[in-house]
């Protein structure tokens, strides 16, 4: 192979398999695709191998514009989990829903293969780029179920803001060029270094700032998510919460912490402020809420909330405990999900929160299971969540950021009330009507074992894995 | 011998883990895991008591468990002479009662449920015993607590077994709250947890910390132990089925406050106040709960006041730097209180569940073997040469006695008494004298199987020898100590004067004679009145038959009011202030929520004016800074 | 404060644009009915949008005309450079327009051409 492709080697591994996908997908069997979801799971593993076996590796490919580090690696790492995870809950799914086509495991992977690139990018024009690879599939995605009202809603909305908040962010890209005579991350940084506060760059950075928020979901960019969530299938509901918000971060991350190093004291104020608005109003409208869906698609906003202390936070010790948040925030996330997509009431998905009434009586492993993630949401030891929680709020407050740490813990207090009701309603109500029960699904049940055990591995250890994310972030802060 | 260790604690792991997982399918066969795990965790324990007899020892980390900044610490083992000793008590003890479990649950439902508390307590008990660190004992230490908790409210569909439970439970997290401070104290003063730091840097404490220290962690150890003010729950605890107070609430578990003590003794003795605490509670606690031993009328509350008041010794003993004899006598409690429990398991079960005395009597020639083995756990108990209580207890009122603590000594010995009256009490009222069953218990009064007398022999027979083999005194201290000494230096016998140690012998002898002859005088030598037993005669017998009316003290000085404060805060402070405040917090958030389920139109236009909005504000914000 | 005038036209479209929500829910009376929000024909139901429907199929068409177009774009730069860029970037291209053919085959084969 040739030396200069390595960098890319993620990238190949993902696309590569989105074309062979293709090609599947135009022979026999016309009405049968699950192989197609066996193709794709055999390729985004082969990635996370990959990556793997690239760790502590450096290099560049397109003249620079696209790196490998250590930084890239890691949510690599945590992207293809996410999408691992999706496609072993997607294929059963499909077929329940009557949604078996081929384009399914094809736009999961070139979505995929755009968070990858983000993760990957090294000039403003690849992220953006890499992000409209990514979200242009996520919004087919979105309405992928077509005979359903809510989905085209969602789908429609999720395109126009989406579109809106990509002007926006093409908008700072071209004022940042304007300010700094380049696109490149480090060349942009070179050009920052010398100079003072230039208004027309903090202008770019401001526009773009409205672009990650709207992809990772930060107040007040935050409304299309309880529609898109709640609309789109469940299974791509967590892929958007968990993959393309592990993108979006990687490419905020990189581009605050490894370009934009000399306005720290800007973006660190204005996140401080997005932090603590983010994870309060996701927190308390996540209590009005009685669709699960929607209520987690609330708490997955608190949770970016509480990944931007992190941000704000800085260094390797808060850096690192975002990206190990990140991984966290995956395994517990679409465990959740996967529960709920998994559990059906009559001849529909069980999205109610009066649909879990009694469900440990009924199906004791499968109610402790959601219980397991929901504790984990709330950061309950020894699950994973409590260790995330534990890193982002202990690097606040090692960077001095007492009351932001203070507020952050006060918010998990509120939200535990939200998802404590999820528990009560499966172990201490009864049944009304007709049972809710899982659908089959062997590769569902992975899922969910796979996912389990990440939250105990990375609670009950999480020490080795938060030194690898410190060692990922490290070429960061260079 | 690492990996040997590590095994000890897995086997009962995986015992839970099968029973748990697979108990709906394993049923009334889950004794064939949790047995043979025992079984293999007992061997193994041998096997390495084997090799630290032959003065090896092992420190190990199996795992860094959290590290936080300066905060390192690991998930630490240590094997010295006193874990290796407590780790035979545990998984030998242990192994027997899960033998014996095996005949006594049976046909319970609930019997896998049972084997798997029962597995996973031996392998926190055991966890416990190894732990390197303070923060390992202290997870194991409510680890144990917990199944402890499950076990007494066992049988949960009881009210009186599961408020049991929780009675036990809440008292011991009073003393668990002191224990836990006492480990964060012990970070903050010295930086680390690790025992063996801890232990070499305890001179750089002042006394006053260590005493701090030293006071909060025996704290725990009152809850554990069940020492005044905390000694509450325990009889309470009797609830739960009778192995299971066999080994968690008189062999293991509760001795683990002495355990420790033991084990922290540097702290202790840097301190020297805390360790006089430790002696004057013990000593109090032997001779209190002792006297109300003498008035119970079920028989498994007797035991249970009888466990508190020789956890008293233990306490006494360690209290006064005998620390060997503090441990010893554990050991042997452990065999003659466990044998005594399953004989009144082996009675209990006989008898359909009967355990009132008054409804006793005349069992020995019906149930010979429980009778005989009950005989040796009783002569144990009251300190009767050679029986092993004799030798450990003698030997706590010997140091006792020779580091001039003279008034303890007077106390202790005043409890030897009171402890041979009320255990040969109960022995006369329960298997001699006239039945005074109902006919038809009567009728299916039967010995019960072997798998239930053979830990009651094994038992009798440790009890019988383990004294003699190696707790005889000598000038050397008894062989038991000289195993110890790496841990517990043996201290030269200060001030010789007074009694001779032979003098104190035949002292403590002639108390338990003395002792069994009054019970005989009492009990035995003519005809009971049943309706005498159980009434309270005169003020002193109300007195010692309500308890010391602790338990209604308690009542009236922390529950009552708690529960009217409790009251008014529910009344006035909680529905009137509280919730107003919350309801008003509430409908402020559920406004809030409101307002912006409002902004949530569902209108992409005023989605996007959002996002716009957004913009502005943040550049701006960006601007003028 | 050179880019000031930047500023303003934000602060101008953001006066506008919530003068514009805001102001009509102030001014105007309003007071609907199921009658008065339905499309005016004639005192009878509305039978169809008055534009009329549009076939859906123009705007796929139009989006595969897009599409193929912009990607065969990147040929004309390539073929200036043809020489400069030598096996490499014939390799490059051939890469790319095989995607390209993919796709395109991936279109014709899931019946993304036929009209009916």
């Amino acid at each position: 192979m040739d030396a200069a492709l390595i960098p890319l080697l993620p990238l190949l591994v993902v696309g590569g398999t989105a074309l062979l996908v293709i090609v599947l997908d135009l022979l026999p069997p016309r009405d049968r695709k699950g192989h197609l979801g066996v193709v794709a799971l055999a390729g985004v593993v082969m990635a996370l191998l990959v990556s793997l076996g690239l760790w502590g590796r450096e290099g560049r490919a397109f003249r620079g514009m696209v790196v490998l580090d250590n930084f890239a690696l890691f949510l690599d790492v945590v992207i293809c989990y996410a999408a691992a995870l999706v496609l072993l809950l997607s294929t059963d799914y499909l077929r329940r829903n009557d949604g078996e086509r081929g384009e399914y495991y094809i736009l999961v992977l070139l979505s995929t293969l755009g968070m990858v690139l983000m993760a990957a990018a090294a000039d403003l024009i690849v992220i953006f780029l890499a992000l409209e690879l990514m979200s242009l599939s996520l919004y087919v995605l979105a309405g992928f179920f077509r005979g359903r009202l809510a989905a085209a809603e969602a789908s429609m909305k999720y395109f126009l803001l989406g579109a809106f908040a990509t002007g926006f962010f093409i908008y700072g890209i071209a004022l940042i060029y304007g300010a700094t005579g380049s696109t490149a991350l480090d060349r942009i940084a070179a050009a920052t270094r010398a100079g003072t506060r230039d208004p027309l760059l903090l202008v770019g950075l401001g526009l773009l700032l409205v672009g990650f928020g709207f992809k990772i979901s930060s107040v007040p960019f935050h409304m299309w998510v309880p529609d898109v969530y709640e609309g789109a299938p469940t299974s791509v509901t967590a892929f958007i919460a968990t993959g393309s918000k592990a993108a979006g971060f990687a490419a905020l991350l990189r581009v605050l912490l490894s370009t934009f190093k000399v306005s720290q004291p800007d973006w660190t104020v204005l996140l401080w402020v997005v932090a603590v608005l983010t994870m309060t109003v996701g927190n308390v409208v996540a209590i009005a809420q009685s669709n699960l869906k929607r209520m987690l698609a609330y708490s997955s906003v608190a949770h970016v909330g509480y990944m931007l202390i992190g941000v704000v936070a800085g260094g390797a010790l808060g850096a690192g405990s975002v990206l190990f948040y990140l991984l966290v925030y995956t395994f517990t996330t679409a465990g959740a999900f996967g529960v709920i997509l998994l559990l059906e009431r009559g001849r529909r998905e069980a999205v109610d929160l009066d649909d879990y009434a009694g469900l440990a009586g009924r199906h004791p492993v499968l109610a402790l299971t959601l219980a397991l993630f929901l504790l984990s949401l709330i950061g309950m030891p020894p699950t994973a969540g409590f260790a995330g929680k534990f890193y982002l709020f202990g690097a606040a407050v090692r960077s001095g950021y007492i009351w932001l740490a203070v507020i952050a813990v006060l918010n998990s207090a509120v939200a535990a009330y939200y998802y404590l009701r999820v528990v009560v309603y499966m172990y201490m109500r009864d049944t009304e009507g007709l049972p809710t029960g899982p659908a089959p699904s062997f590769a569902g049940r992975l899922a969910l074992a796979i996912a389990l055990w990440g939250i105990f591995q990375l609670g009950l250890l999480p020490a080795p894995v938060l030194d690898l994310a410190q060692a990922a972030v490290a070429p960061l802060l260079r | 011998m690492s990996n040997t260790v590590w095994l000890i604690p897995l086997f009962p792991l995986l015992g839970t883990l099968l029973n748990a997982l697979f108990g709906r399918w394993i049923g009334r066969h889950a004794h064939w895991i949790a047995v043979p795990a025992l079984a293999c965790s007992f061997l193994l324990s041998g096997a390495v008591f084997l090799r630290v007899w032959n003065g090896e020892t092992f420190r190990g980390d199996l795992f860094p468990w959290i590290e936080a900044g300066t905060f390192r610490t690991a998930v630490t083992a240590q094997v010295d002479p006193l874990a290796a000793v407590m780790l035979l008590v545990v998984t030998g003890v242990g192994f027997l009662i899960h033998l014996y479990s095996a005949g006594y649950m049976h046909g319970d439902p609930g019997y896998a449920r049972y084997f798997t508390y029962l597995n996973l307590f031996v392998f926190s008990m055991v966890m416990l015993v190894l732990a390197g660190n303070f923060l390992v004992l202290y997870v194991f230490w409510e680890a144990v607590g917990l199944c402890s908790y499950l076990l007494i409210g066992f049988w949960y569909t009881r009210k009186s077994a599961a408020d049991a439970g929780k009675k036990a439970f809440i008292v011991n997290r009073v003393g668990d709250f002191g224990f836990g401070l006492g480990v964060m104290a012990l970070w903050v003063a010295l930086g680390t947890l690790d025992y063996g730091t801890v232990f070499d840097e305890v001179e750089t404490l002042s006394p006053e910390t260590a005493t701090v220290i030293a006071l909060l962690l025996f704290m725990g150890a009152c809850g554990k132990s069940a020492q005044l003010p905390l000694h509450t729950w325990l009889p309470d605890a009797m609830e739960g089925p009778t192995p299971v107070s066999a080994l968690i609430h008189a062999a293991t578990m509760v001795t683990a406050g002495v355990y420790m003590v033991a084990r922290t003794h540097a702290l202790f003795e840097r301190s020297g106040v805390a360790l006089d605490v430790v002696a004057w509670v013990g000593g109090l606690t032997a001779l209190f709960a002792a006297t109300i031993g003498l008035a119970q009328t079920d028989i498994k509350r007797v035991l249970a006041y009888s466990t508190i008041s020789q956890l008293g010794y233990m306490f006494a003993g360690v209290g006064v730097g005998a620390y060997a004899a503090g441990i010893f006598h554990l050991v042997t409690h452990a065999f003659f209180k466990a044998l005594l429990f399953l004989g009144a398991g082996s009675v209990i079960h006989a008898q359909g569940g009967e355990q009132d005395l008054r409804k006793m009597g005349g069992l020995a020639p019906r149930m010979v073997l429980t009778t005989i083995t009950f005989l040796v756990g009783a002569a144990g108990l009251a300190g009767l040469p050679p029986f092993a209580g004799f030798f450990s207890k003698d030997e706590i009122l010997a140091s006792t006695y020779h580091r001039g603590r003279l008034w303890l000594w007077a106390l202790l010995l005043l409890g030897a008494f009171l402890t041979a009256v009320y255990i040969f009490r109960v022995v006369l009222l329960a298997f001699f004298g006239g039945p005074r069953m109902s006919k038809e218990v009567a009728h299916h009064l039967h010995e019960s199987p072997p798998v239930m007398t053979l830990p009651l022999g094994a038992l009798a027979l440790l009890t019988a020898v383990a004294g003699v083999a190696v707790g005889m005194p000598s000038t050397q201290g008894t062989a038991f100590a000289r195993f110890l000494s790496p841990v517990f230096p043996l201290s030269e016998e200060v001030g010789h004067g007074g009694l001779s140690a032979y003098a104190l012998l035949v002292l403590s002898v002639i108390v338990a004679v003395v002792g069994l002859l009054f019970a005989w005088l009492l009990y035995g030598s003519r005809p009971i009145k049943v309706e005498a037993i159980g009434r309270p005669r005169n003020r002193l017998h109300a007195l010692l038959l309500n308890k010391y009316y602790v338990d209604e003290l308690y009542g009236f000085l922390f529950v009552r009011p708690l529960l009217r404060v409790a009251g008014f805060c529910a009344r006035v402070f909680d529905l009137g202030f509280i919730d107003g405040i919350v309801n008003g917090l509430g409908q402020l958030v559920v406004g809030w929520a409101r307002s912006m389920r409002r902004l949530q139109t569902g209108y992409v236009m005023n989605y996007a004016l959002m996002t716009l909005l957004g913009a502005v504000v943040i550049v701006g914000f960006l601007l003028s800074r | 404060m050179e880019h000031v005038t930047l500023l303003m036209v934000f602060g101008l479209a953001l006066l506008v644009a919530g003068a514009m929500m805001w102001l009509p829910t102030l001014l105007a009376p309003r007071r609907t009915s199921a009658a008065k929000v339905e499309p005016f024909e004639c005192g009878k139901d509305p039978l169809a949008l008055p534009e009329g429907r549009f076939a859906i199929k123009f705007s796929t068409v139009a989006i595969f005309f897009i599409i193929f177009d912009i990607e065969v774009m990147l040929i004309f730069p390539w073929a200036v450079q043809v020489r400069a860029l030598g096996w490499t970037g014939y390799l490059a291209m051939l890469v790319f327009l095989g995607v390209l053919m993919l796709g395109f085959l991936y279109m014709w084969k899931k019946g993304g051409l036929e009209w009916d």
